[in-house]
């Protein structure tokens, strides 16, 4: 009984608190003699479940903040919070660690490996998690099946269209079973039909297996999936629109 | 899961055949020069050492200081004489004596004139059989020489295989020797030293008669008495050598030495052969290694963008380092694999056209396994030590900048 109302209030706990929180974040870079401001002072939350749009136009330090969302890079200021943990705090180690268990990313460019087959590239960051091989392979084995390539398992991304490789890109992100996908531009290299059914996979995810949904986009087509559409412009947040539940 | 890192580092050398083959390649030229100089010159050390236990531990051979051991070579002032010869026969310590005189001489047959060793030798039968032991003579066909015999000749065992004058010389044929007619009554079976092999050996008075007086000789050999100390009958020798001779001790124009002292004396000089030889192999090696070290900065120029998708799906530094520690490896192992193979081949090769060449009596290859892996172990090494420069660039590299990278 008691086991059961501890249960109970610490999922209350955790749905109050974010699951990753910017506070006040400044990323500088220095262009030779020229400091500049990327981000200037951002402060958001991602809540658990929630599917999330960053939106602005190219220059608006969106990609760098996709960058620390992703935790892998640290602000110049200000506190990255993942997990309740301040990223500040931790090696470079320990941030490959958490990134690999905690982040599943999607990228523009799918960035599978070449040399490797679609179930490989699926099982590819489970090795650095020490996962055993049985493991690892049956769950690759049913992510393909889940986006609905069980019968290009053994195919290398050059001979897969690239919405099957955007589509292993998806089942690779999920293997470690993390809580939030990182999606950055994911239908930028696809044609609309391919594009489509990218963001219909994104959606069930988020609908069916609860996950944890970013998605960092310049395309307006896009973020009416999304629950909050979160606008940068400038390295500040301009804008959030919350809309309604799914 | 160290398993997993070959196969991602496998994929990656199978994927760029022909740039993994050409890294290979130096690794293979290095370490395939070294295996097979090694296994020759080891070759070589086995089949000098068992020549000389073979002649036992009671023979002592008596040469002049700085005369080469093989027969016919000596140039220099410095002699052993006939007296040297009775000397050390009448020490108490030594059984028996006999004294070889070799020099070249014009050979004559079928109307063909050539010029090789002739060697004088004692007729009598105790003498005879000191000789042929120690100088691993052996009758292959016909006779040896026998006392009283003049102007008969035993020929080496060149001659029953090759026409070194046009035409075989068979047993009781005339040859001419410095133009005095001799008998061949015998064949000696196979030395494995070339220039013995030719030689025509005579009795030692006819050598006097034909080639001129000779009081000097090209060594002596002694055999000791049953139960004394060979070392010890050596420094006897030595000692009256000196007085006889009127030289300082340190100051010695001879040399006396047991066929095990001789052993050393060769495998010392093999072994200082050896190591230039292994020095200059060692140079392909560190060729080969810039090679792999060459390949893999341009690995990890060509693949940062995969880097950086790495470290995003949880590769750690050491993982990065590891997978390219592990390619580069790949490169040192496949290259010791191969090279190891072609260099027991080639040691192989060479070995059988040596038997066919001069005998067997001068190599004996032998493949140790030990060595073998221990070489295919050391080339692993080498080229994980060749990548570990482009693995920690690698490593270190920026996880956001390496995505980025087009």
């Amino acid at each position: 009984m008691e086991m059961k109302q501890a249960l109970h209030r610490e999922k209350k706990v955790t749905k109050k608190k974010p699951l990753l929180a910017l506070r006040d974040v400044w990323k500088r870079y220095l262009m030779g003699e020229v400091a500049l401001d990327v981000l200037k002072g951002i402060s958001l939350e991602i809540y658990e479940g929630e599917f999330v749009a960053i939106v602005g136009p190219s220059g608006s330090g969106k990609s760098t903040l996709m960058n620390l969302l992703g935790i892998l890079d640290v602000p110049t200021k200000g506190k990255v919070i993942i997990d309740d943990k301040d990223i500040s705090t931790l090696t470079e180690s320990d941030l490959a660690e958490l990134r690999g268990k905690k982040i599943g990313f999607v990228f523009q460019q799918f960035n599978l490996i070449h040399s490797l087959t679609a179930l490989e590239n699926v099982v590819l960051p489970t090795i650095f998690q020490g996962i055993p091989e049985q493991v690892r392979l049956e769950r690759a084995k049913k992510l393909l099946a889940r986006v609905g390539l069980e019968q290009r398992i053994g195919h290398r991304p050059n001979e897969l269209s690239g919405g099957q490789q955007q589509r292993v890109a998806i089942a690779r992100s999920l293997i470690n079973n993390p809580s939030i996908i990182l999606a950055d531009e994911p239908t930028g290299n696809l044609d609309s039909a391919s594009g489509k059914q990218i963001m219909e996979l994104l959606l069930q995810l988020h609908v069916e297996e609860k996950k944890t949904i970013i998605l960092v986009t310049h395309d307006q087509s896009l973020v009416s999936h999304a629950q909050r559409v979160i606008r940068i412009k400038d390295g500040m947040v301009e804008k959030v629109e919350i809309r309604g539940e799914k | 899961m160290i398993r997993d890192y070959f196969i991602l580092a496998w994929r990656e050398v199978h994927r760029r055949k022909k740039r993994s083959f050409l890294t290979l390649l130096g690794i293979i030229i290095g370490i395939a020069a070294v295996v097979s100089l090694i296994t020759l010159g080891q070759g070589l050390e086995n089949a000098i050492a068992r020549q000389f236990s073979a002649l036992g531990n009671d023979k002592l051979i008596i040469t002049a200081k700085g005369s080469a051991l093989t027969p016919g070579l000596s140039i220099d002032a410095v002699k052993i004489t006939q007296d040297d010869l009775k000397l050390i026969d009448s020490l108490a310590e030594i059984k028996k004596t006999a004294g070889v005189i070799h020099s070249y001489a014009r050979i004559e047959f079928n109307d063909h004139v050539r010029y090789f060793m002739v060697m004088g030798v004692p007729t009598d039968p105790d003498e005879r059989v000191l000789i042929g032991e120690t100088q691993n003579f052996h009758l292959l066909k016909g006779r040896s020489l026998n006392k009283g015999d003049l102007n008969k000749a035993v020929l080496g065992f060149e001659y029953t295989r090759k026409e070194l004058f046009e035409k075989k010389i068979e047993l009781g044929d005339t040859i001419l020797v410095q133009e005095e007619e001799f008998k061949v009554v015998g064949f000696w079976d196979r030395t494995g030293s070339p220039p013995d092999d030719q030689a025509v050996t005579i009795p030692l008075e006819s050598y006097e008669t034909i080639l001129g007086e000779k009081d000097e000789l090209g060594l002596i050999i002694a055999q000791t008495q049953s139960g004394e100390d060979p070392i010890i009958a050596a420094k006897s020798i030595e000692k009256e050598l000196r007085k006889s001779r009127g030289v300082e001790e340190g100051n010695e124009d001879f040399l006396v030495e047991t066929p095990q002292q001789m052993a050393e004396t060769f495998a010392v000089i093999l072994d200082i052969v050896g190591l230039v030889v292994i020095g200059i192999a060692a140079i392909s090696l560190v060729v080969g290694s810039v090679g792999i070290m060459n390949t893999m900065y341009t690995a990890v120029l060509q693949r940062t963008k995969e880097i950086g998708l790495l470290k995003a799906v949880g590769a750690r530094n050491k993982h990065i380092l590891l997978l390219f520690l592990v390619e580069s490896g790949f490169y040192g192992l496949g290259g010791g694999i191969i090279g190891v193979a072609l260099g027991i081949v080639f040691a192989t090769v060479v070995e059988s056209i040596f038997v066919l060449v001069v005998g067997p009596a001068f190599l004996e290859v032998e493949i140790k396994w030990g060595f073998v892996i221990l070489t295919v172990l050391f080339s692993f090494f080498l080229g994980c030590i060749s990548g570990l420069a482009p693995a920690l660039k690698a490593a270190k590299l920026n996880p956001v900048e390496s995505l980025r990278y087009e």
